[in-house]
């Protein structure tokens, strides 16, 4: 286990906020990033009260139950139908999904 | 007592011929063009597909064919359920216009047992709230108190049905969403095991804690609804392979002799009201002839933290999705990745980018120990709690929400006291077990009070006998 919850939203600004949105793809106008700001630190603060507890015994839950790989008859089944997948895209060409240019992007 | 029509009633006259499915379809259409401006229950109201399936309905029953357990009874889905062709919303602008290309499992499910769908319903954005306060396209109203939230997320689903919109409707429970809304619209609602319902085609909030469940004015109907879409499903790989167990030979079984526990050191926060509803329902079922027992669940109150920051988490991951290529909106920008981040911007909601911000803090690079690894730990201690406590009593009770429905923007400054209201929710989302919502009273103002009746997993059996007693001590299941 390692650093305590205390000491993690202590050290929230706004370049973390910033930081966090870039992550999350998340463009946010200045007001929002205030706001993230202010929110995320008052949340974790809140979030502190389960660092008293005793957990290094402890596994961690993933799941309600332990999840087992699900196998199947290597049949081909019915697929979605192209077109009507294709129609609910804001943008296709030739027959698949349309994006802007992908190189030259600056992360 | 709901003074509507049970679903059990409207399929057993529907599939005898006593009444047919278009009148039946009809009454409900004639509910919604009376109150639907003032609740707005709907996203989208399927009057034309409604009247049609109905016809189709009455024709197959003319012909002599059996229809199935909920012949032309009608049925509201929670707009995060795919129905192809169909617009699907999941009340974001973000996906505002999607048709998706398939139903869902229990959308298909229910058609085959001749349910009709009268409409898509109104929820807080990707199922983010609880209040239904925050979808992008308006709150829903309680209908019994229009100056009140109807509760959240699946806040139409509740309204439909307690408005007599639709007979039953589904929805989604990620950590309260169907129990919190039914107790404060005076309606049953049912969060399955996980496990027990496919999610195929139920748009992902957070995967691990996520079910869909029945609304219904009674007991009985859940219980007959629940049957209707249980059952394994191999599209979706959570689903149990193995037969969900019956019912309806729970209904009447009574309470005599099954050992009923009370979470002393549960949470405090709920009103003297409610408190009071969950007092009287331990007295009821004394002396119906269970056994109620002291039980301790030392990590209840930990719940919410480790729901908050899991819920997030896996909330960014499911959310990811929405990038403006393959369906949804799209802010059209020089390169992909400032055309995700306008979309995403955009797109979402203030709850769903702050949930989204939460989650990919939470689990960004050196923070991921410190968060969500902890949490991970407390829903471990959680499902530990759970499985001592079941070792002595079979069913728990508590309540459902801490409050009656609530006046609209007394919470939406605060996101923490709107976290609040899942408390009683939260645990059983985080362990898998199953959980409802009973009508069981009345508090301030004469508005509903839901009780909160949970058992471990596959334990809906015990679960809807506890119900059902409650339910009969108020005046007993209606016709």
């Amino acid at each position: 286990m390692t650093g305590s919850l205390k000491r993690v939203w202590e050290k929230i600004d706004r370049g973390a906020v910033e930081r966090v949105a870039k992550l999350a793809r998340l463009e946010l106008s200045d007001d929002e990033l205030d706001e993230a700001t202010t929110r995320l630190a008052g949340m974790m603060a809140h979030f502190a009260d389960i660092d008293a507890l005793e957990l290094n015994d402890v596994e961690p839950m993933t799941q309600p139950y332990e999840l087992v790989n699900v196998l199947r008859d290597d049949v081909p089944l019915e697929t979605l139908d192209h077109d009507e997948v294709l129609a609910a895209a804001p943008d296709t060409t030739d027959g698949r999904f349309g994006v802007p240019p992908i190189l030259g992007l600056e992360l | 007592m709901s003074r509507f029509q049970s679903a059990r009633s409207i399929a057993a006259s529907v599939s005898t011929g006593e009444s047919s499915s278009v009148d039946v379809v009809s009454q409900h259409l004639a509910r919604i063009e009376e109150r639907e401006e003032e609740v707005h229950a709907f996203n989208l109201v399927l009057r034309d597909e409604a009247l049609q399936s109905a016809e189709r309905i009455d024709e197959r029953i003319a012909a002599g064919e059996q229809v199935g357990q909920l012949a032309g009874v009608p049925i509201a889905l929670k707009d995060n359920l795919c129905t192809r062709g169909i617009p699907t919303t999941c009340s974001s602008n973000i996906l505002n216009g999607w048709r998706p290309p398939y139903d869902a499992t229990v959308v298909s499910r229910l058609a085959d047992a001749g349910a009709v769908f009268v409409g898509k319903t109104n929820l807080d954005e990707f199922a983010m709230g609880s209040s239904t306060e925050n979808s992008a396209f308006g709150p829903t109203r309680n209908p019994l108190d229009t100056s009140r939230v109807p509760g959240g997320s699946s806040g139409g689903s509740a309204a439909a049905v307690a408005a007599g919109f639709s007979a039953m409707s589904l929805g989604s429970d990620t950590g309260g969403s169907i129990r919190q809304p039914a107790a404060l619209c005076g309606v049953v609602g049912v969060k399955p095991t996980y496990g027990a319902v496919s999610r195929l085609g139920l748009i992902a909030f957070a995967s691990s804690l996520d079910q869909i469940g029945p609304f219904t004015h009674d007991v009985a109907d859940a219980a007959l609804l629940l049957e209707c879409m249980a059952g394994h499903d191999p599209g979706d790989s959570t689903s149990i392979p193995q037969p969900f167990p019956s019912l309806s030979e729970s209904l009447d079984r009574g309470v005599a002799g099954l050992r009923i526990g009370r979470i002393v050191d549960l949470p405090s926060g709920a009103d003297a009201d409610v408190v009071a509803s969950v007092d009287r329902a331990f007295e009821v079922l004394a002396d119906a002839g269970a056994d109620i027992i002291d039980v301790t669940i030392p990590a209840f109150t930990y719940g919410l933290t480790a729901y908050y920051l899991i819920a997030p988490a896996e909330a960014s991951s499911n959310l990811a999705r929405y990038d403006g290529v393959r369906f949804g909106s799209r802010v059209e920008a020089a390169d992909t990745n400032s055309m995700y981040m306008a979309t995403r911007g955009e797109g979402f909601g203030p709850e769903v980018k702050r949930r989204i911000m939460l989650g990919t803090y939470a689990l960004s690079a050196g923070y991921y120990d410190a968060y969500y690894g902890k949490a991970l730990k407390v829903r471990r201690l959680m499902a530990q709690d759970f499985a001592t406590a079941y070792e002595s009593v079979d069913a728990l009770v508590t309540p459902a929400s801490p409050s009656v429905a609530f006046p609209f923007g007394s919470k939406t400054s605060d996101p923490l006291a709107m976290y609040l209201c899942d408390t009683y929710t939260i645990p059983s989302n985080l362990t898998g077990h199953p959980a409802m919502s009973v009508p069981f009273g009345a508090g301030e103002n004469g508005l509903p009070i839901g009780v909160q009746v949970l058992a471990p997993a596959m334990g809906e059996p015990t679960m809807f006998a506890v119900a059902a007693e409650l339910e009969r001590s108020e005046g007993g299941k209606h016709v």
